[in-house]
């Protein structure tokens, strides 16, 4: 288990303040959070790369935050890989075992074992300057799990990666994680966190703001930051069915006794949808347009959010939506009232999870 | 010749070109001239001389061994400037550019007084029966004097190119800083400290001024092109002269091309 408690650290740009989470094993954390919030440094703590000013970090509870990066037993992988260029993928990946000084035959053997289960065999010979962003993240993290890592530390592995690359690697991720790793995962990409994470922990300001299960993070968000910071307040888990014809991307979600519309081309089933408030409207009586979903439902709050209204409306499931105070005022909404709500299909964004 | 689009500058570019083609000219053209004024039997007779011979198989082998053994050192200090920040850091760097700014002349003296039998080192290592006045310890002391800033500056400039992240990496999978350096520092860095390497092993075999205070006697190349020149005149110096430029530009070509070949091995 990873224990990260009271790290603080004063950098010339910013300050991290008294950062506290913990990863427990078979977890995946990803600390979510904009760009120059502190995530890198915090990274760079735990890896030993950089001393805090204060706290501690324990991993199994021994207390690692002095300890050297080479005995820490926290394997990294970086944004942009950082497999050593003079070496062909089968060096990289035998570096770590090279270290541990095991013999030549046991190294090739771990070696082609961890290139089967990241399919890179045919990569082996190669060097890194010769594969493509996914590949060389493949092999950066066959590397790092070499190193038989008790917690691997991952900063945006996904950014830099082509769309095409980024479901394979999202599956070879869930797949280390499943294999009773830690994963703490760094990322400003929230559909990256709802897809991997079992926890997120949200940075705000150089300090944790939330930490919690995806589900508790997303629906229930503890700040205005947070809420505009995710962007997404409805959030729902379910299963995605196959399109109903050849000719249509448009496939059922269904989340409970509820199902949605949703235009999408993932391949997987499993997984969540997500609706932005602000592209929910809302009707007092049913009325055709060309949104897909249309649901009835009971207002159960209605509440100031930045420059609108936010309304939650029951409809066997809460949905908040975001409009402004004049349509609240003509359109006469109030606590308890029955309206419609309504969203397009191609508002819906399933994520795979 | 290509220029950026858009902007006229072939006067500009073609003035440049006859300036540089003067400043070469300036360069080739007294090697040439030297080169056509040496006749071919002339050459021979010379490559023929046992004291040509032995002094060019001299000033081949102290400048290469000094080279080597300064390497030894010079090389981790170099890694030193390129990742620690330590106090007086920029009066370290100053200090390693000195040889280069000073006469070579001056330097020969100042060196003197640290390894003639009175001074400090050359005490010490009299104790050890090891002299450095006329000898090639002491012509090698001397020609890394003048020389060393060039593997220490090129290397520094290498070790400063490879990214950290890749140190920080090696570090994270389980090696020590040791295994680093030598695995992943070196290697990446190599090409610049072949290039620094090359540069001090040429620069120590030119060197003149400082060798000729410690050690007139054995007789490096250079000494004896000056000796020549002083006894017998211009045509018996300018063969030898010849001789000694071509045997360096083939060890210097050969050199590069085996650092080459390394290089590309490890692409």
């Amino acid at each position: 288990m990873l224990s990260v408690r009271q790290i603080s650290k004063t950098l010339p740009s910013f300050t991290l303040r008294d950062v506290s989470f913990e990863v427990q094993p078979g977890q995946y954390f990803v600390l979510l959070g904009a760009s120059g919030v502190g995530k890198s440094v915090l990274f760079e703590i735990i890896a030993g790369l950089t001393c805090p000013d204060a706290g501690r970090i324990l991993l199994d509870g021994r207390d690692i935050t002095d300890e050297k990066i080479q005995q820490r037993k926290i394997g990294l992988v970086f944004q942009n890989s950082a497999l050593f260029p003079h070496m062909t993928v089968y060096d990289n990946i035998a570096y770590p075992l090279r270290c541990k000084k095991l013999r030549n035959y046991q190294i090739h053997e771990r070696v082609v074992e961890l290139a089967e289960d990241f399919a890179i065999t045919a990569l082996l010979k190669r060097r890194p300057q010769t594969l493509s962003g996914g590949e060389s993240q493949r092999v950066s993290l066959a590397r790092a799990v070499a190193s038989e890592p008790r917690c691997l530390l991952l900063d945006e592995p996904i950014s830099s990666l082509d769309v095409k690359s980024r479901p394979q690697m999202r599956a070879l991720l869930r797949r280390i994680n499943a294999q009773g790793r830690a994963v703490l995962h760094i990322t400003h990409d929230y559909t990256e966190a709802a897809s991997l994470g079992t926890h997120i922990g949200v940075m705000e300001g150089g300090t944790i703001a939330q930490v919690g299960t995806v589900e508790e993070v997303f629906q229930r968000p503890k700040s205005e930051f947070i809420a505009r910071f995710v962007g997404i307040r409805n959030f729902f888990e379910g299963q995605l069915a196959k399109p109903e014809s050849d000719q249509t991307d448009t496939r059922r979600f269904r989340t409970g006794d509820l199902v949605f519309w949703v235009l999408s081309d993932n391949p997987g089933e499993s997984g969540y949808v997500m609706i932005r408030s602000e592209d929910i409207t809302i009707c007092n009586s049913a009325s055709r347009t060309s949104a897909r979903n249309n649901f009835e439902g009971r207002i159960v709050d209605i509440a100031p959010a930045g420059p609108g209204v936010e309304v939650i409306v029951d409809i066997g499931v809460e949905v908040a939506t975001l409009i402004t105070a004049e349509s609240v005022k003509k359109l006469e909404l109030d606590c308890g009232k029955k309206v419609w709500i309504s969203f397009k299909a191609s508002a819906v964004k399933f994520v795979e999870g | 010749m290509t220029s950026s689009p858009g902007i006229r500058t072939e006067p500009l570019v073609l003035l440049f070109a006859v300036l540089g083609g003067a400043v070469l000219l300036f360069v080739v053209a007294p090697l040439v001239s030297m080169c056509l004024q040496c006749s071919l039997p002339e050459l021979v007779e010379t490559a023929r001389d046992d004291e040509v011979q032995s002094s060019i198989w001299l000033t081949l082998w102290t400048s290469m061994t000094a080279t080597v053994i300064f390497a030894i050192a010079a090389i981790p200090f170099a890694y030193l400037l390129a990742r620690k920040d330590f106090p007086l850091k920029g009066l370290v760097a100053g200090i390693i550019d000195l040889p280069i700014v000073i006469p070579h002349s001056a330097a020969g003296i100042a060196l003197l007084g640290i390894v003639s039998r009175n001074g400090l080192l050359g005490g010490a290592a009299a104790k050890m029966g090891l002299r450095f006045v006329g000898t090639s310890a002491g012509i090698m002391a001397a020609m890394a004097f003048v020389s060393v800033p060039f593997l220490v500056n090129s290397a520094r400039d290498g070790f400063g190119a490879v990214p950290v992240r890749l140190e920080k990496a090696a570090l994270s999978l389980g090696a020590s800083p040791l295994r680093v350096f030598l695995t992943i520092s070196v290697p990446l860095a190599a090409r610049s400290i072949v290039s620094g390497f090359i540069l001090m092993w040429a620069r120590g075999m030119s060197e003149f001024g400082a060798v000729l205070i410690i050690a007139y006697h054995p007789m490096i190349t250079p000494v004896l092109i000056y000796e020549r020149f002083g006894a017998f005149g211009l045509k018996y110096a300018r063969p030898v002269a010849v001789l000694f430029i071509s045997v360096c530009l083939v060890f210097f070509i050969i050199l590069r091309f085996l650092a080459a070949e390394k290089e590309n091995a490890q692409r």
